[in-house]
């Protein structure tokens, strides 16, 4: 058998500068969508806390902290980053396994709003969007999952497929925003 | 042009896909007959003013949602949850 390494979505890409923002490849853990089954959603957010001790996230939310993180992740869908998913879980939901589908990157610094205004078509001001708050959009043209972890800290989620495409458009907004400062 | 997911709130045109007019939900029983098929496929009105069509939030909750919109106007009257109107 293969010795096989498993590489990461950026493969050890180092933080990246420009101006005040920093991008950064972070590595989630295990991702696995859950999505309630047919008239099951109760007993499977009252199941998902008692399991994994994380509030199951309404829309538009995120709930836990680094190393255990429920995204709300579309209708009726949440991701769960972090732990192996509790597998009595399957008596109310559909699990699947996303680890290997999807590439994340935290992105901070004073002006990352200013960044993140030139490629999602979301008002993501801290007045309106705050920690813990998330949203599925667009990533410029890419569809996206975008989480405020912190007063200037947000996790972004793009297919694994474009990681290098996510740095691209990134690090452009990056230096143009930097360059007008 | 915003439409207002009931899941997400107002969000911008360009995460949507348009389905076209709202016809899917009186699909004609099987034996209803070539007039009643035919019509259900391929005829559809053009009316200037309020239509109800199908959206597809496909680059934000993936909903399907029945949306009423004035042609003539663009002016959004109204975006419900499809699966909640079949129901």
């Amino acid at each position: 058998m293969a010795e096989l390494i498993a590489k990461t979505p950026f493969d050890g890409m180092a933080p990246v500068t420009h101006g005040s923002v920093t991008l950064r490849e972070v590595d989630l853990g295990v991702l696995t969508s859950i999505a309630p089954l047919k008239g099951q959603g109760k007993a499977a957010a009252a199941a998902f806390k008692e399991a994994h001790g994380i509030a199951w996230p309404a829309p538009n939310r995120a709930t836990g902290k680094e190393g255990g993180r429920a995204i709300w992740f579309g209708r009726e869908t949440v991701l769960l980053a972090g732990p192996h998913v509790d597998a009595r879980l399957a008596e109310h939901a559909a699990l699947t396994d996303q680890s290997d589908g999807w590439s994340a990157v935290e992105l901070s610094g004073a002006d990352v709003e200013d960044v993140l205004a030139r490629l999602i078509p979301v008002d993501l001001s801290a007045a309106t969007f705050k920690r813990g708050h998330t949203a599925r959009s667009q990533v410029q043209h890419m569809n996206g999952s975008i989480t405020r972890t912190g007063a200037d800290t947000f996790l972004i989620l793009v297919f694994r497929s474009m990681a290098g495409t996510l740095r691209h458009d990134l690090e452009r907004a990056m230096a143009s925003v930097a360059t007008r400062r | 042009m915003r439409l207002p997911c009931p899941i997400c709130g107002a969000r911008d045109v360009r995460e949507f896909y348009y389905q076209g007019a709202a016809v899917m939900l009186d699909r004609p029983a099987p034996d209803a007959g070539v007039e009643a098929w035919d019509h259900y496929l391929h005829l559809r009105e053009n009316p200037a003013g309020d239509l109800e069509e199908f959206w597809s939030h496909d680059a934000g909750c993936g909903a399907w949602l029945k949306v009423v919109r004035n042609t003539v106007t663009h002016e959004v009257k109204s975006a419900e949850l499809t699966a909640e109107v079949a129901r």
